[in-house]
Protein backbone atom coordinates (compact mmCIF):
# COMPACT_ATOMS: atom_id res chain seq x y z
CA UNK A 1 0.00 0.00 0.00
CA UNK A 2 3.05 2.38 0.73
CA UNK A 3 3.72 2.34 -3.02
CA UNK A 4 0.46 2.76 -4.16
CA UNK A 5 -0.53 5.89 -2.22
CA UNK A 6 2.16 8.66 -1.55
CA UNK A 7 2.43 10.71 1.20
CA UNK A 8 0.85 13.60 -0.95
CA UNK A 9 -2.46 10.94 -2.05
CA UNK A 10 -2.61 9.98 1.43
CA UNK A 11 -3.22 13.47 3.43
CA UNK A 12 -6.03 14.03 0.56
CA UNK A 13 -7.71 10.97 1.66
CA UNK A 14 -7.05 11.67 5.35
CA UNK A 15 -8.11 15.04 4.75
CA UNK A 16 -11.63 13.76 2.98
CA UNK A 17 -12.70 11.23 5.21
CA UNK A 18 -12.40 13.69 7.81
CA UNK A 19 -15.30 16.30 6.87
CA UNK A 20 -18.36 14.44 7.50
CA UNK A 21 -17.34 14.80 11.26
CA UNK A 22 -16.39 11.76 12.38
CA UNK A 23 -13.22 9.98 10.68
CA UNK A 24 -12.90 6.23 11.43
CA UNK A 25 -8.76 5.02 11.70
CA UNK A 26 -7.50 3.57 8.64
CA UNK A 27 -4.46 1.94 7.10
CA UNK A 28 -2.85 5.62 5.95
CA UNK A 29 -1.99 6.57 9.62
CA UNK A 30 1.07 4.37 9.35
CA UNK A 31 2.42 6.36 5.75
CA UNK A 32 2.88 9.74 7.67
CA UNK A 33 3.45 12.39 5.35
CA UNK A 34 7.50 12.80 4.78
CA UNK A 35 8.80 15.58 7.05
CA UNK A 36 11.76 16.34 5.46
CA UNK A 37 14.60 14.81 3.03
CA UNK A 38 17.87 14.21 2.31
CA UNK A 39 20.94 12.95 0.92
CA UNK A 40 21.88 12.19 -3.30
CA UNK A 41 19.28 12.29 -5.70
CA UNK A 42 18.41 8.36 -6.16
CA UNK A 43 15.44 7.67 -9.37
CA UNK A 44 15.24 11.43 -9.06
CA UNK A 45 14.36 12.44 -5.62
CA UNK A 46 16.61 12.44 -2.50
CA UNK A 47 17.41 8.96 -1.15
CA UNK A 48 16.38 9.47 2.50
CA UNK A 49 13.64 10.61 4.31
CA UNK A 50 12.35 10.96 7.41
CA UNK A 51 8.49 10.60 8.68
CA UNK A 52 7.62 11.41 12.25
CA UNK A 53 7.91 7.67 13.03
CA UNK A 54 11.16 7.94 12.68
CA UNK A 55 11.91 10.50 14.49
CA UNK A 56 10.01 8.66 17.23
CA UNK A 57 12.89 6.06 16.74
CA UNK A 58 15.45 8.09 16.87
CA UNK A 59 14.46 9.44 19.89
CA UNK A 60 13.43 6.38 21.95
CA UNK A 61 17.17 5.15 20.65
CA UNK A 62 18.38 7.98 22.53
CA UNK A 63 16.97 7.37 25.48
CA UNK A 64 17.49 3.88 26.12
CA UNK A 65 20.74 4.74 25.52
CA UNK A 66 20.69 8.18 27.80
CA UNK A 67 18.77 5.92 30.34
CA UNK A 68 21.27 2.78 30.53
CA UNK A 69 24.29 4.69 30.59
CA UNK A 70 23.58 7.10 33.58
CA UNK A 71 22.22 3.65 34.85
CA UNK A 72 25.34 1.78 34.88
CA UNK A 73 28.07 4.12 34.52
CA UNK A 74 29.56 3.88 37.80
CA UNK A 75 28.48 0.59 39.01
CA UNK A 76 28.59 0.11 42.69
CA UNK A 77 29.00 -3.27 44.53
CA UNK A 78 25.89 -1.73 46.73
CA UNK A 79 22.85 -0.48 44.17
CA UNK A 80 21.54 2.72 44.79
CA UNK A 81 19.04 4.81 42.85
CA UNK A 82 18.85 4.33 39.05
CA UNK A 83 21.63 1.82 39.53
CA UNK A 84 18.85 -0.72 40.97
CA UNK A 85 15.99 -0.13 38.30
CA UNK A 86 18.72 -0.45 35.76
CA UNK A 87 19.97 -3.88 37.26
CA UNK A 88 16.23 -5.08 37.53
CA UNK A 89 15.72 -4.48 34.40
CA UNK A 90 18.60 -6.44 33.08
CA UNK A 91 18.58 -9.25 35.41
CA UNK A 92 14.83 -9.97 34.08
CA UNK A 93 15.62 -10.50 30.83
CA UNK A 94 19.07 -12.45 31.92
CA UNK A 95 16.36 -14.90 34.49
CA UNK A 96 13.62 -15.01 33.15
CA UNK A 97 14.16 -15.13 29.67
CA UNK A 98 17.76 -16.28 28.94
CA UNK A 99 18.72 -18.63 31.53
CA UNK A 100 15.25 -19.87 31.83
CA UNK A 101 15.11 -20.99 28.28
CA UNK A 102 19.11 -21.25 26.84
CA UNK A 103 20.43 -22.80 29.98
CA UNK A 104 24.35 -22.42 29.54
CA UNK A 105 24.27 -21.55 26.53
CA UNK A 106 22.87 -17.90 27.70
CA UNK A 107 25.69 -16.26 28.18
CA UNK A 108 26.68 -16.39 24.39
CA UNK A 109 23.21 -15.16 23.82
CA UNK A 110 22.41 -12.76 26.55
CA UNK A 111 23.36 -9.49 25.04
CA UNK A 112 21.23 -10.21 21.70
CA UNK A 113 18.18 -10.57 23.97
CA UNK A 114 18.74 -7.87 25.93
CA UNK A 115 19.07 -5.84 23.09
CA UNK A 116 15.89 -7.04 21.27
CA UNK A 117 13.38 -7.29 24.60
CA UNK A 118 14.16 -3.17 25.31
CA UNK A 119 14.70 -2.21 21.74
CA UNK A 120 11.31 -3.93 20.66
CA UNK A 121 9.51 -2.40 24.10
CA UNK A 122 10.57 1.07 23.85
CA UNK A 123 9.30 1.21 20.52
CA UNK A 124 5.95 -0.46 21.55
CA UNK A 125 5.40 1.64 24.48
CA UNK A 126 5.29 5.02 22.21
CA UNK A 127 1.85 4.24 21.13
CA UNK A 128 0.51 5.47 24.43
CA UNK A 129 2.99 8.13 25.67
CA UNK A 130 1.90 11.75 24.68
CA UNK A 131 2.96 13.99 22.08
CA UNK A 132 4.18 10.59 20.18
CA UNK A 133 0.75 8.09 19.92
CA UNK A 134 2.21 5.60 17.81
CA UNK A 135 3.78 2.87 17.96
CA UNK A 136 7.31 3.06 16.48
CA UNK A 137 7.09 -0.70 15.96
CA UNK A 138 3.72 -0.10 13.76
CA UNK A 139 5.78 0.06 10.31
CA UNK A 140 6.53 -3.31 9.38
CA UNK A 141 10.20 -2.20 8.91
CA UNK A 142 11.29 -2.41 12.39
CA UNK A 143 9.34 -6.35 13.20
CA UNK A 144 10.83 -7.15 10.05
CA UNK A 145 14.51 -6.33 10.79
CA UNK A 146 14.00 -7.90 14.13
CA UNK A 147 12.43 -11.22 12.67
CA UNK A 148 15.30 -11.61 10.05
CA UNK A 149 17.94 -10.89 13.38
CA UNK A 150 16.03 -13.53 14.94
CA UNK A 151 15.92 -16.01 11.60
CA UNK A 152 19.69 -14.89 11.01
CA UNK A 153 21.21 -15.67 14.58
CA UNK A 154 19.30 -19.51 15.58
CA UNK A 155 20.09 -20.52 12.13
CA UNK A 156 24.02 -19.37 11.91
CA UNK A 157 23.65 -20.95 16.01
CA UNK A 158 22.27 -24.11 14.45
CA UNK A 159 25.04 -24.26 11.85
CA UNK A 160 27.71 -23.44 13.97
CA UNK A 161 26.34 -25.96 16.66
CA UNK A 162 25.81 -29.12 14.55
CA UNK A 163 27.33 -28.39 10.42
CA UNK A 164 25.22 -27.32 7.76
CA UNK A 165 24.12 -31.07 7.08
CA UNK A 166 23.54 -32.02 10.74
CA UNK A 167 21.35 -28.69 11.29
CA UNK A 168 19.44 -29.63 8.47
CA UNK A 169 19.12 -33.73 9.08
CA UNK A 170 17.71 -32.20 12.81
CA UNK A 171 15.49 -30.26 11.67
CA UNK A 172 13.65 -31.66 8.47
CA UNK A 173 13.94 -35.28 9.12
CA UNK A 174 13.28 -35.43 13.12
CA UNK A 175 14.32 -39.24 14.42
CA UNK A 176 11.81 -41.58 15.01
CA UNK A 177 9.54 -41.51 12.14
CA UNK A 178 8.49 -43.95 10.21
CA UNK A 179 10.32 -43.60 6.43
CA UNK A 180 6.96 -42.96 4.17
CA UNK A 181 5.97 -40.44 6.55
CA UNK A 182 9.10 -38.16 5.55
CA UNK A 183 7.25 -36.90 2.47
CA UNK A 184 4.81 -35.66 4.52
CA UNK A 185 6.50 -34.52 7.62
CA UNK A 186 9.84 -32.89 5.93
CA UNK A 187 8.28 -30.61 3.48
CA UNK A 188 5.63 -29.17 6.88
CA UNK A 189 8.46 -28.84 8.62
CA UNK A 190 10.63 -26.84 6.06
CA UNK A 191 7.83 -24.43 5.98
CA UNK A 192 7.28 -23.92 9.53
CA UNK A 193 11.28 -23.30 10.34
CA UNK A 194 12.40 -21.59 7.77
CA UNK A 195 9.15 -19.62 6.41
CA UNK A 196 6.43 -19.70 9.25
CA UNK A 197 9.09 -18.80 11.85
CA UNK A 198 10.28 -15.23 10.82
CA UNK A 199 7.07 -14.72 8.82
CA UNK A 200 5.15 -15.37 12.38
CA UNK A 201 7.90 -13.39 14.56
CA UNK A 202 7.07 -10.24 12.59
CA UNK A 203 3.43 -10.15 11.93
CA UNK A 204 2.51 -10.87 15.68
CA UNK A 205 4.59 -7.79 16.62
CA UNK A 206 3.56 -5.70 13.67
CA UNK A 207 -0.71 -6.67 13.65
CA UNK A 208 -0.69 -6.17 17.48
CA UNK A 209 1.05 -2.52 17.63
CA UNK A 210 -1.61 -1.72 14.28
CA UNK A 211 -4.58 -3.55 16.15
CA UNK A 212 -3.64 -1.64 19.65
CA UNK A 213 -3.35 1.82 17.47
CA UNK A 214 -6.32 1.39 15.48
CA UNK A 215 -8.31 0.97 19.04
CA UNK A 216 -7.01 3.93 20.74
CA UNK A 217 -8.08 5.87 17.71
CA UNK A 218 -11.19 4.52 17.41
CA UNK A 219 -12.42 4.73 20.94
CA UNK A 220 -11.14 8.45 21.54
CA UNK A 221 -12.49 9.81 18.26
CA UNK A 222 -15.47 8.17 18.67
CA UNK A 223 -15.64 9.80 22.30
CA UNK A 224 -14.23 13.38 20.50
CA UNK A 225 -17.50 12.68 17.78
CA UNK A 226 -20.67 11.76 20.18
CA UNK A 227 -19.49 14.23 23.25
CA UNK A 228 -18.21 17.48 21.37
CA UNK A 229 -19.22 17.06 17.93
CA UNK A 230 -22.42 15.15 17.32
CA UNK A 231 -25.77 17.07 18.64
CA UNK A 232 -27.90 14.17 19.57
CA UNK A 233 -28.63 14.04 22.79
CA UNK A 234 -28.80 10.46 22.74
CA UNK A 235 -25.09 10.29 21.99
CA UNK A 236 -23.81 11.40 24.93
CA UNK A 237 -23.33 8.52 27.23
CA UNK A 238 -22.40 6.46 24.38
CA UNK A 239 -19.63 9.04 24.23
CA UNK A 240 -18.70 8.82 27.81
CA UNK A 241 -18.64 5.06 27.93
CA UNK A 242 -16.39 5.23 24.79
CA UNK A 243 -13.86 7.30 26.41
CA UNK A 244 -13.59 5.10 29.48
CA UNK A 245 -13.37 2.33 27.19
CA UNK A 246 -10.31 4.36 25.63
CA UNK A 247 -8.69 5.26 28.83
CA UNK A 248 -9.23 0.80 29.89
CA UNK A 249 -7.40 -0.18 26.40
CA UNK A 250 -4.54 2.48 26.84
CA UNK A 251 -4.01 0.40 30.19
CA UNK A 252 -4.22 -2.62 28.32
CA UNK A 253 -1.52 -1.29 25.74
CA UNK A 254 1.35 -0.94 28.79
CA UNK A 255 0.53 -4.70 29.06
CA UNK A 256 0.85 -5.57 25.38
CA UNK A 257 4.03 -3.35 24.60
CA UNK A 258 5.66 -5.16 27.80
CA UNK A 259 4.32 -9.14 26.53
CA UNK A 260 4.94 -8.89 22.81
CA UNK A 261 8.90 -7.67 23.67
CA UNK A 262 8.88 -10.62 26.09
CA UNK A 263 7.16 -12.99 23.23
CA UNK A 264 9.27 -12.03 20.48
CA UNK A 265 12.45 -12.11 22.52
CA UNK A 266 11.30 -15.51 24.37
CA UNK A 267 10.59 -16.86 21.25
CA UNK A 268 13.63 -15.86 20.07
CA UNK A 269 15.58 -17.70 22.67
CA UNK A 270 13.10 -21.05 22.15
CA UNK A 271 14.15 -20.85 18.31
CA UNK A 272 17.82 -20.67 19.36
CA UNK A 273 17.77 -23.16 22.37
CA UNK A 274 16.32 -25.57 19.31
CA UNK A 275 18.88 -24.86 17.58
CA UNK A 276 21.88 -25.69 19.54
CA UNK A 277 20.70 -28.71 21.67
CA UNK A 278 22.15 -31.54 21.45
CA UNK A 279 19.75 -33.75 20.74
CA UNK A 280 16.24 -33.64 19.20
CA UNK B 1 -31.41 -15.20 -10.86
CA UNK B 2 -32.96 -13.88 -7.88
CA UNK B 3 -31.31 -12.76 -4.55
CA UNK B 4 -31.82 -14.27 -1.68
CA UNK B 5 -29.38 -12.34 0.61
CA UNK B 6 -26.96 -9.63 0.32
CA UNK B 7 -24.44 -8.08 2.39
CA UNK B 8 -23.06 -4.42 2.89
CA UNK B 9 -20.18 -3.53 4.46
CA UNK B 10 -16.84 -4.31 4.85
CA UNK B 11 -16.62 -8.40 4.73
CA UNK B 12 -12.93 -8.26 5.77
CA UNK B 13 -14.93 -7.53 9.62
CA UNK B 14 -16.62 -10.76 8.96
CA UNK B 15 -13.73 -12.42 8.15
CA UNK B 16 -11.55 -11.26 10.95
CA UNK B 17 -14.81 -12.03 13.32
CA UNK B 18 -14.18 -16.14 11.72
CA UNK B 19 -10.48 -15.71 12.10
CA UNK B 20 -11.08 -14.85 15.93
CA UNK B 21 -13.09 -17.83 16.82
CA UNK B 22 -10.74 -20.96 17.24
CA UNK B 23 -7.75 -19.12 18.21
CA UNK B 24 -10.34 -17.77 21.18
CA UNK B 25 -11.17 -20.96 22.11
CA UNK B 26 -7.33 -22.34 21.53
CA UNK B 27 -6.21 -19.64 23.78
CA UNK B 28 -8.75 -19.80 26.57
CA UNK B 29 -7.50 -23.95 26.64
CA UNK B 30 -4.47 -22.75 27.17
CA UNK B 31 -5.07 -20.76 29.78
CA UNK B 32 -7.08 -22.70 31.83
CA UNK B 33 -4.70 -25.84 31.57
CA UNK B 34 -1.60 -23.63 32.63
CA UNK B 35 -3.67 -22.41 35.43
CA UNK B 36 -4.99 -26.14 36.45
CA UNK B 37 -1.52 -27.14 36.74
CA UNK B 38 0.03 -24.21 38.15
CA UNK B 39 -2.94 -24.67 41.18
CA UNK B 40 -1.71 -28.62 41.08
CA UNK B 41 2.05 -27.80 41.26
CA UNK B 42 2.94 -24.30 42.41
CA UNK B 43 6.93 -24.77 42.46
CA UNK B 44 6.84 -25.74 38.45
CA UNK B 45 5.31 -21.93 37.65
CA UNK B 46 8.51 -20.90 36.18
CA UNK B 47 8.30 -23.32 33.51
CA UNK B 48 4.72 -23.16 33.27
CA UNK B 49 3.85 -19.92 32.27
CA UNK B 50 7.27 -19.67 30.05
CA UNK B 51 5.26 -22.68 28.34
CA UNK B 52 1.59 -21.31 28.57
CA UNK B 53 3.53 -17.37 26.70
CA UNK B 54 4.43 -19.87 24.17
CA UNK B 55 1.29 -21.67 23.31
CA UNK B 56 -0.61 -18.45 23.16
CA UNK B 57 1.81 -17.01 20.94
CA UNK B 58 1.24 -19.62 18.85
CA UNK B 59 -1.90 -19.74 19.26
CA UNK B 60 -2.83 -16.11 18.75
CA UNK B 61 -0.82 -15.95 15.41
CA UNK B 62 -3.93 -17.71 13.85
CA UNK B 63 -6.15 -14.19 14.93
CA UNK B 64 -3.49 -12.07 13.67
CA UNK B 65 -3.18 -13.49 10.30
CA UNK B 66 -6.74 -13.06 10.22
CA UNK B 67 -6.46 -9.46 10.83
CA UNK B 68 -3.51 -9.15 8.06
CA UNK B 69 -5.65 -10.86 5.91
CA UNK B 70 -8.38 -8.22 5.54
CA UNK B 71 -6.00 -5.48 4.78
CA UNK B 72 -4.00 -8.01 2.11
CA UNK B 73 -6.65 -8.91 -0.18
CA UNK B 74 -8.91 -6.41 -0.67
Amino acid sequence: MGAILNSDQANVIAASSSEDGFSPPSIIEFFPPKLFEFGPDFLGQPMFAMTRINIIMLIMTTFLLVFFFTALRKPQLVPSGIQNLGEVFLDFVRVQISEEVLGHHAKRFNLLLTTMFFMIFAFNITGILPLMHIAASSVVAVPLILGLTSYFVFNYAGVKQHGLKGYLQMNLFPPGVPLPLYLLVTPIEAVSTFIFRPATLTIRLVANMIAGHMLLVLFYGGANYMLLVSDSFLLKPLGAFSYVAGFAFTLFEILVAFLQAYIFTLLTAVYISGAVSEEH
Amino acid sequence: MELLAEVTGNLGAVGYGLAAIGPGIGVGIVVGKALESIARQPEAIGILRTNMFLGIAFTEALALIGLVAGFIFT
